[in-house]
């Protein structure tokens, strides 16, 4: 039907004066977007098949292509936007759930982009990163209540278990299903390299990784895929997972057909049989639940391993919180509206939950009233895209904080937002063994690296300018932040002051 | 072969596991529990009866030996277990067997609800739970492998809740009576056990049977209904990729 005809989003300019017709772009698309004319002698695009991801860009040996938005479009309305007629066609047409990739792209207000950093000027020097130490270490778990010394004045090391990292910076939860084995491999020997940890997701750990088991942590959702003393016992820590800030409050469906040889292993589930987590715990329907859920974990690891809960960011995020810390977990995660995802509902990506600037700030402020806020680390997600985000979160309350989207660009991700096709063609997405062959783990590895390096020195700098020289002592330092173009209410949630004042 | 025998009545859950984790060749009586939670959690080739009341999450990611109770036991019996046995000589509460993969339950009475909730199969794991009485609602639910059978000795009528097989994926469920549980979901296609069943139900059974001193006889003459999911992905919603 005419009707259901939507003009592609881009189109595929070809200067005809350089292409050579070598046919790279036609092997490298998996989405069928390029393809040679019968007499071989040009090559034609379909570009309704066009993601955009740029594979076919930056392969292209004669710089013949290029990608651009069509300026197609329908006739202008404030209200109904191309997006939104778009959107709709599609489910008149379809009668489908709207299914997207990655975190949410609207344009809601970005509260990091709102903050500023301070420096030291003249009193309260700043500090030089190239001469003086700077401590970026930070350690992740509860904190004893206080201080205790032995009768002859020795310190009595009663710390609770905890993860050390080299840099307040983790991978976050991506399964072996969602990306690749290469990318798999990639994350986890960066993270042994960096010091820091890789998370499994709920999709259970492949026994080729158990050798990084010392920078792995596991994660026990819903469906409780893959979970089992091996598991555990290949850890350095153990996540649940309740909710991720893409989705919070629905569960997931990971259909049948992607459930292949060795996702099953990992699973644990047969191959070609659908993995359902459903939306809650069916054994967690309070904090009591939720607590009996940690300390059985915590007995089946003899108390060795930290237990981590992750929530997504909602409205009573802070309640929520002071729930968990009170459960016994030793940190709490809290993934913001922005977070990534293989595939969600469009919806319920765009529309459910709560930046994680507030929601942190929030948190640790709830923490702190109630006197608890030792008991727990937070670490925070949801589209922490720089280093300076980094700062800016530390220093509204966060330990730690987990990067997804931004260790997928690193790999090579175009953020074409199209994971839920299977048909990434950076290797990432994916779990076709062609387009698997093409992310190099090695290579990977080494941008990841490059990355965590490059963020480390930007933070020892930043840290510097300010007159701080540790992490620890940048932690909850609102006094260095400045809110600009904030009204009251939200310099009042993020507790911390206008830019002049 | 030698028992050793343990008084728990003054130990917290803790130190009975840190017991329970010493090897030993013999196997181990705890008695005067009373509600002393994640008896046994995550441990292997453990051989143990207890006499009292387990409190929650006994035998949680259990990952084989033998865990039997001389009496009831509470919730979340057998959380995320791979492996080993449950033996429970009379009630348990809610959740039982939540997501197990692995070995068997077997509660000589009833259970309470979300009995066998998101039991899973895998390779040659093939769960088992074996409720001598009833069970309460939400039995079954997710279920995507292994098998649940409700008894229902002793009770006249229905022997299970509300929304059984509520999702159901994989596995199968056998209920012995002749009144359907209310409010079967549409993911749940009932049969009538034929010959075939009864007779799988016979070898399935045998070890319950021999422990609880059942008749295979009496109990398998009654009428089975045999609860299978009707469709394998009954949650496949149609998706338009945006």
């Amino acid at each position: 039907m005419p009707v259901n005809f939507i003009y592609p989003s881009f189109e595929i300019v070809r200067n005809d004066t350089r292409c050579t017709v070598c046919g790279v772009c036609v092997a490298q698309c998996s989405n069928g977007v390029h393809r040679f004319n019968d007499s071989r002698s040009r090559i034609l695009s379909d570009e309704s098949q066009c993601v955009n991801c740029h594979r076919c860009v930056a392969t292209c040996p004669e710089r013949a292509l290029k990608i651009v938005r069509s300026d197609d479009c329908f006739r202008d309305n404030f209200n109904w936007s191309q997006k939104t007629i778009k959107e709709l066609y599609l489910q008149a047409g379809s009668g489908g759930v709207l299914l997207s990739s990655m975190g949410n792209p609207e344009e809601y207000p970005t509260y990091f982009d709102r903050i500023l950093l301070n420096a030291s000027q003249v009193t309260n020097p700043s500090i030089d990163p190239l001469r003086e130490p700077m401590e970026t270490r930070v350690f992740l778990g509860g904190k004893p209540d206080k201080i205790e010394r032995n009768p002859n004045g020795s310190l009595i090391i009663n710390t609770p278990v905890y993860l050390p990292l080299k840099i307040p910076v983790m991978f976050s939860a991506m399964s072996y299903g969602s990306i690749s084995y290469n990318a798999h491999e990639a994350l986890a020997k960066a993270s042994k390299e960096l010091g820091i940890y890789y998370n499994t997701g709920e999709g259970g750990l492949y026994k080729d990784f158990y050798e990084y088991g010392k920078n792995t942590i596991v994660q026990v959702a819903s469906g409780r895929f893959g979970v089992q003393t091996e598991y555990f016992s290949n850890a350095a820590a153990i996540e649940i997972k309740i909710g991720q800030g893409a989705k919070p409050g629905i569960g997931g469906h990971l259909p049948g057909e992607k459930v292949k040889a060795a996702i099953s292993e990992t699973r644990m589930i047969p191959e070609g049989t659908d993995a359902i987590s459903p939306a809650p715990h069916h054994d967690i329907y309070s904090i009591e639940d939720l607590r009996q859920l940690v300390f059985s974990i915590k007995e089946a690891v003899d108390y060795k391993k930290p237990v981590i809960v992750k929530v997504a960011a909602v409205h009573n995020v802070a309640a929520i919180a002071s729930g968990i810390a009170r459960s016994g977990a030793d940190i709490i995660a809290i993934d913001g509206y922005r977070g990534g995802t293989g595939a969600a509902p469009t919806r319920i990506r765009d529309n459910v939950g709560i930046p994680i600037e507030p929601a942190l700030s929030s948190v640790d402020m709830r923490l702190r009233e109630e006197g608890i806020r030792n008991r727990v680390s937070l670490v925070v997600a949801g589209s922490v895209r720089n280093s300076a985000d980094l700062v800016k979160a530390i220093a509204l309350g966060a330990d730690a904080v987990y990067i997804g989207t931004a260790a997928l660009l690193a790999m090579g991700c175009h953020l074409c937002r199209s994971c839920h096709s299977g048909k990434c063609n950076w290797g990432i997405a994916t779990q076709n063994d062609k387009l698997v062959s093409r992310l190099h783990a090695e290579t990977a590895k080494e941008r990841l690296v490059n990355l965590i390096t490059a963020w480390k020195r930007e933070l020892q700098e930043m840290m510097g300018g300010m007159g701080i020289n540790s992490v620890e002592a940048l932690k909850g330092n609102r006094l260095m932040l400045r809110g600009i173009g904030m009204t009251e209410k939200e310099l009042e949630i993020l507790g911390i002051m206008h830019a002049g004042e | 072969m030698e028992k050793q025998i343990i008084n728990c009545s003054s130990l917290s859950s803790k130190e009975i596991n840190s017991l329970l984790r010493v090897p030993r060749t013999s196997n181990v009586a705890l008695t005067g529990i009373l509600g002393q939670r994640f008896i046994g959690s995550g441990m292997k080739d453990i051989d143990v009866e207890i006499s009292g009341t387990p409190g929650n999450a006994l035998g949680a990611y259990l990952d084989g030996g033998k865990i039997s109770v001389k009496g009831n036991a509470q919730d979340a019996v057998g959380d995320t277990m791979n492996e080993g046995n449950i033996i429970i000589h009379g009630s348990v509460g809610d959740a039982l067997g939540y997501s197990m993969r692995g070995g068997k339950i077997y509660v000589k009475e009833n259970s309470g609800y979300r009995t066998g909730v998101h039991i899973k199969e895998y390779a040659d794991k093939k769960p088992l739970i074996v409720i001598g009485g009833k069970t309460g609602s939400f039995l079954g639910e997710y279920l995507a492998g292994g098998t649940i059978v409700v008894l229902g000795l002793g009770i006249d009528g229905t022997v299970a809740g509300n929304f059984t097989g509520t999702g159901m994926h994989g596995g199968v469920i056998y209920l012995r009576t002749d009144v359907l549980p209310p409010n079967l979901p549409k993911q749940v296609s009932v049969f009538d056990a034929g010959k075939d069943d009864i007779f799988y139900l016979e070898s399935l059974l045998s070890e319950y049977f021999a422990l609880f001193n059942l008749k295979p006889e009496e109990i398998l003459s009654s009428h089975f209904f045999v609860l299978r999911p009707n469709a394998r992905n009954p949650y496949k919603q149609l998706y338009v990729l945006n």
